[in-house]
C-alpha cells in the first residue's frame, strides 16, 4: 500500500507529545545518564527539538511493555511508569539551550539505543543510534569510515554518564551525525 | 526582509515541475515528503546532506518497537470536547479511519496522539502569541488506542487556520497533527492531516513538501456523510499508512 506521508512536528507539539519523567526509562543503582545536545547545520542549539529512544531491556528483550505513559484513571493525570517493567520507550524534548537527557539501563544483545529525532523545519524524522561504546564487533559500524563512525559512538565523561550530540546537519567544523535507511 | 508569497509560491512550482520531469523520464514515483524543501524556510539548516546509511540488518532493534496498553490512555483522552468544564467554541467533527502496515495489515492496539490549534486557529502553547482567542474549554491534545481493526476515533473541533512566519502572509491550511506508532520503530509517523477542499493548499510550503500530487491527497481527510450525527457532528475518515521494514513482514 502507499505510505501516508511525514510532516513536520511543527512548534507547537511541547504540549502533546512530551510527559513528565519520559527521559527516565530506569533509574536508580545501574541506571546510567546519556546526554547532549542537537544542532542544526549552523552549529545552532535547536530548541524544538523532541527525541525518541527504544532500546531492548538489559537481559536482551525486544518485547518492551505497556505502561510508558501510564495514566491515574481519576484525574487523567500522567502517573509514569511504574518501575518493575521496563517499557524500553523514552521521550525527551530538547530544553531552550537544545540539551536532553536520558536515564536508563544499557541494552542487552545489540549495544545500541535506537533514537528517533523529530524537530520543527525537518519534514521526515531521521533515526540514528547511540552506541554506548565503541570498541565493538557491528554489522553498522563497521561499515562506516572512522569520522562516520565516531558520530554514532558516545563518549564517557565520567562513570555512568555519557556524552552524544546529534547533528542534523554538519558544517565545516563538525561531521555531521550518520542517520539511518530502514525501508 | 521576509520573502512574498509570490516567492515562495514560484518555488513551490518549480520545485514540483523538476519532480514530475524527474517522474516522466525515471517512471520512479516519490511517495514521501522531501527533506531539504527551500521554500519552508526552516527546513535550509535542519536536513542531512550526507545520504542516509542503510541499516541492513535483520537482527536490527528498530524492527520491534514500543507497545501501548490500556494503562496508558483514558476514556476522555479520545473525545478532545469534553475534557474541560464547559463546551468548546467551533464546529464539532469526528474524525476516523484505520492504521496499517505497507501491507495492509491493521496496526492493532497501538497508541495514535493528536494535536490541534482550536476553531480560531490558536494553539494553547505559549510561543502561539498571534492575536486570535484561547479557548478555556479547548485544550486541543487527545490520544487513543487503536482497535482490533486498527481503528482510531476522535471527536473534536475543526481547527481554524493559522498564520506563521515563514514568508509574508504565510497561513497553515487547518490540519490535525497525528503521531502514530507501528509495531516496530521503523514506522513511526508524524505527520498532518488535512480538510478537503482547502484554499490555502497551493500556497502552503509545508503541504506542498510532498512533491507528487497524489502522495499529497493521501494527506487530506475525506468528508463522509453518513459518519455526521443530525443536529450534532459532522464526520471525517481518514485512514494511514505506515511505512518501513517490520518483523514478521515476510511471513
Ligand atoms: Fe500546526
Amino acid at each position: 500500500m502507499n505510505p501516508t506521508p511525514s510532516q513536520t512536528v511543527g512548534p507547537f507539539f511541547g504540549y502533546a507529545l512530551p510527559f513528565p519523567r519520559g527521559g527516565e526509562i530506569a533509574a536508580g543503582a545501574g541506571a546510567l545518564t546519556v546526554h547532549g545536545h542537537v544542532f542544526d547545520g549552523a552549529g545552532q542549539p535547536i530548541p524544538d527539538a523532541l527525541l525518541e529512544f527504544w532500546q531492548a531491556d538489559p537481559a536482551g528483550g525486544r518485547g518492551g511493555a505497556p505502561g510508558t505513559l501510564r495514566r491515574d484513571p481519576v484525574n487523567g493525570a500522567i502517573l509514569g511508569r511504574h518501575g518493575l517493567d521496563f517499557t524500553g520507550f523514552g521521550r525527551v524534548p530538547t530544553d531552550a539551550d537544545g540539551h536532553w537527557t536520558l536515564r536508563t539501563r544499557p541494552p542487552g544483545g545489540r549495544p545500541y539505543i535506537a533514537v528517533a529525532v523529530f524537530a520543527r523545519g525537518l519534514l521526515h524524522h531521521l533515526y540514528t543510534r547511540i552506541y554506548l561504546r565503541g570498541d565493538v564487533a557491528d554489522p553498522l559500524l563497521d561499515r562506516l569510515t572512522p569520522e562516520r563512525r565516531r558520530t554514532l559512538v558516545a563518549t564517557e565523561e565520567r562513570p555512568g554518564v555519557l556524552r552524544f550530540d546529534i547533528r542534523i546537519q554538519g558544517d565545516e567544523e563538525h561531521e555531521e551525525t550518520v542517520f539511518l535507511d530502514f525501508s | 526582509m521576509p520573502d512574498s508569497q509570490e516567492q515562495i509560491t514560484a518555488e513551490i512550482v518549480e520545485s514540483h515541475r523538476v519532480y514530475a520531469k524527474a517522474r516522466e523520464e525515471s517512471g520512479q514515483e516519490s511517495r514521501h515528503v522531501l527533506r531539504d524543501f527551500a521554500p519552508y524556510r526552516s527546513s535550509i539548516l535542519r536536513h542531512p546532506k550526507q545520504p542516509l546509511v542503510v541499516a541492513g540488518d535483520p537482527e536490527a532493534v528498530e524492527l520491534t518497537g514500543p507497545v501501548f496498553g490500556v494503562t496508558d490512555v483514558t476514556a476522555l483522552d479520545s473525545d478532545l470536547t469534553r475534557q474541560h468544564v464547559g463546551e468548546p467554541m467551533g464546529e464539532r467533527i469526528t474524525v476516523t479511519g484505520r492504521v496499517l502496515d505497507r501491507a495492509g495489515r491493521p496496526v492493532r492496539g497501538q497508541l495514535v496522539e493528536v494535536w490541534q490549534a482550536n476553531a480560531a486557529g490558536r494553539y494553547a502553547h505559549q510561543r502561539d502569541d498571534h492575536p486570535a482567542p484561547l479557548d478555556p474549554n479547548f485544550t486541543g491534545v487527545g490520544r487513543c488506542l487503536t482497535d482490533g481493526d486498527g481503528r482510531y476515533a476522535f471527536t473534536t473541533i475543526k481547527p481554524g487556520p493559522y498564520p506563521w512566519r515563514n514568508h509574508v502572509n504565510a497561513w497553515r491550511p487547518a490540519h490535525i497533527h497525528f503521531s502514530l506508532f507501528g509495531t516496530a520503530f521503523t514506522q513511526r509517523l508524524v505527520t498532518q492531516m488535512y480538510f478537503p477542499g482547502d484554499p490555502l493548499f497551493p500556497y502552503d510550503p509545508i503541504f506542498n513538501s510532498v512533491p507528487d500530487e497524489q502522495a499529497r491527497q493521501r494527506m487530506v481527510a475525506a468528508y463522509d456523510h453518513d459518519l455526521s450525527v443530525p443536529e450534532w457532528s459532522r464526520g471525517f475518515t481518514w485512514d494511514i499508512v505506515l511505512d518501513g521494514a517490520f518483523e514478521g513482514e515476510h511471513r
